[in-house]
């Protein structure tokens, strides 16, 4: 096995340091918070964007367990959307059973990361999902 | 002012299986018997627009079986909504006197299509390299969320679940339940075996609270209209006058930018904006709709599409189907054609299809799942992305 010599996260709004958070690109203009590369803000077409550290907390607004998904994709697996304090981020549950006597709308949840294994150059790679909190 | 738009002539083809005819066989049928049902000619046709959204069918390769008269086609792609769009491109090129007639089609090959809106996933290089506009170092399906259309649908109501209450799995499958029901009347549609609610809710797990016959069925199919000014319309016979269904609205909008609407497609803010445009261009409201043909690929989605379509007041959409309204004998009839859970969803047919369904009902003849007295209709699709269309049709006053 090689040893692990780095890591990195799974997207680059997940930041690991100091503690693992997520950090969106947000209009300096409206306030729009995005994850992704911007061109401009589809709300007010801005151009200038500064980052912004979402809460790890929050609460599960929407889900799905899902149960049959694209090949290769290990199912079931909750699906949700998580209301951060105002900032909607989507993202697995995990470390709870995928069934829904157990996921629940409006249940507290908090970010947690897991391994996604490591390559050939030792970089672990790392992913985020939410926890109940 | 610009000219009223009428429908001439419309049809669709038997939905489901279709091994033996590829896409411009289907193409050609529904085309022809909307022509012929228009009693016109495809030399009267000043326009094509056709859509054939999964398949590379085009307006052209359609032309080249029933008729090239060097006519402008026009290939539109709109997701889900390519029907209703190749529908509103006629409309909008007669309004603008352009041409007095037109042809809509869509068409779509997808029986065993399997699950829409998710890639295999890849296996994972030697490396982690990230790319693309989030960075990532892997596949997102099924690590961050989903982006299967039934889990996606399935957050759409579970969403509004949340927001209101009441909004529960045995909900949703009572909405099942009506449109199956409702399809046993409906010899065109692919699927038109009644289910009882526990077959429903004991049936394959997609992605809950949706399970399969929740989700629209993927079948072959295609749907035709052909399209006439109102100045051209009175030129015509009596009968055709007479059998002619006016459109008094059609809109089309996309999604405009919501807080999370990137996080999870925002398919109510759309259809909410579209819904008002076409009342205040028809001229009706919600109460005035003899029945609604909405876009429940989904059952999940067409819970939250009673609302977004004002069908009941805001948050009340559970009370509202449990008061029995969107039965075809409720105050409301919705998907009397048995709706995309059963009539089935080839997709770029779809926004045609359920014109078709309307204009059926409004010009008496859909026999024994006719709703009486029909005068205004109105038909939704929605493609994911998203765009939305809106057309609500009235009886000939003839």
């Amino acid at each position: 096995m090689t040893d692990v010599t780095t890591q990195i996260p799974m997207v680059d709004y997940l930041v690991l340091d100091p503690q693992p958070h997520l950090v969106a690109n947000q209009c300096t203009s409206c306030g729009a918070r995005y994850f992704d590369r911007r061109n401009a803000c589809a709300g007010c077409f801005g151009t200038s964007f500064t980052k912004a550290d979402v809460p790890t907390d929050g609460e599960v607004r929407s889900f799905t367990i899902v149960t049959f998904a694209a090949p290769g994709v290990p199912v079931p697996f909750v699906s949700a959307i998580v209301d951060c304090h105002g900032t909607s981020v989507r993202g697995n549950l995990i470390n709870v059973e995928p069934d829904p006597a157990t996921v629940s709308l409006g249940m507290k949840v908090r970010l947690a990361t897991y391994s996604l294994g490591v390559d050939d150059t030792g970089a672990e790679a790392i992913g985020f999902g939410f926890e109940p909190a | 002012m610009a000219d009223d738009v009428f429908i001439l002539g419309i049809t669709m083809t038997k939905f489901g299986k279709h091994p033996d005819k590829d896409a411009i066989d289907l193409a050609s049928e529904a085309a022809m018997a909307a022509i012929a049902d228009g009693g016109v000619s495809m030399r009267d046709m000043g326009i094509l627009a056709f859509g054939n959204l999964i398949g590379n069918a085009t307006g052209q390769a359609l032309q080249k079986q029933i008729g090239q008269t060097g006519i402008p086609v026009y290939n539109v792609a709109n997701a889900c909504a390519t029907g209703a769009t190749a529908l509103r491109t006629v409309v909008m090129a007669i309004k603008a006197g352009e041409v007095d007639m037109g042809l809509a089609v869509g068409v779509e090959k997808l029986a065993g299509a399997g699950l829409l809106g998710a890639r295999d996933r890849k296996p994972d290089g030697n490396t982690w390299t990230p790319a693309g506009r989030f960075g990532a170092v892997t596949g997102t399906d099924g690590r961050i969320g989903t982006e299967t259309m039934p889990g996606v649908f399935a957050q759409v109501g579970m969403e509004y679940g949340h927001k209101y209450g009441g909004a529960t799995f045995e909900l949703f499958a009572k909405i099942s339940e009506k449109n199956h029901a409702h399809s046993t009347l409906n010899p065109l549609a692919a699927y038109t075996k009644r289910m009882t609610l526990d077959e429903i809710m004991n049936d394959l797990m997609i992605s809950y609270p949706n399970t399969r016959p929740m989700c629209s069925a993927n079948c072959d199919g295609a749907a035709a209209a052909v399209l006439v000014s109102g100045t051209k319309l009175k030129t015509l016979s009596l009968e055709q006058q007479r059998r002619a269904v006016k459109i008094s609205a059609s809109v089309l909008t996309s999604d405009p930018w919501q807080e999370a609407c990137q996080v999870l497609p925002d398919v109510n803010t759309l259809t909410k904006a579209a819904a008002k445009k076409a009342y205040e261009q028809a001229g009706v409201g919600p109460s005035d709709l003899n029945l609604v043909e909405l876009h429940d690929c989904f059952a999940t989605a067409e819970l939250v599409h009673y609302d977004n379509l004002g069908l009941c007041e805001e948050g009340g959409a559970v009370d509202f189907f449990n008061s029995g309204a969107t039965w075809r004998d409720g105050s409301t009839p919705v998907n009397v054609s048995g709706g995309l859970e059963s009539k089935g969803h080839p997709i770029a047919a779809t926004g045609i299809a359920n014109v078709w369904e309307v204009c059926h009902h409004l010009r008496g003849e859909a026999g024994p799942r006719q709703i009486e007295g029909a005068k205004v209709g109105l038909a939704h699709v929605i493609g994911l992305g998203s765009a939305c269309g809106i057309h609500i049709l009235e009886k000939s006053a003839v």
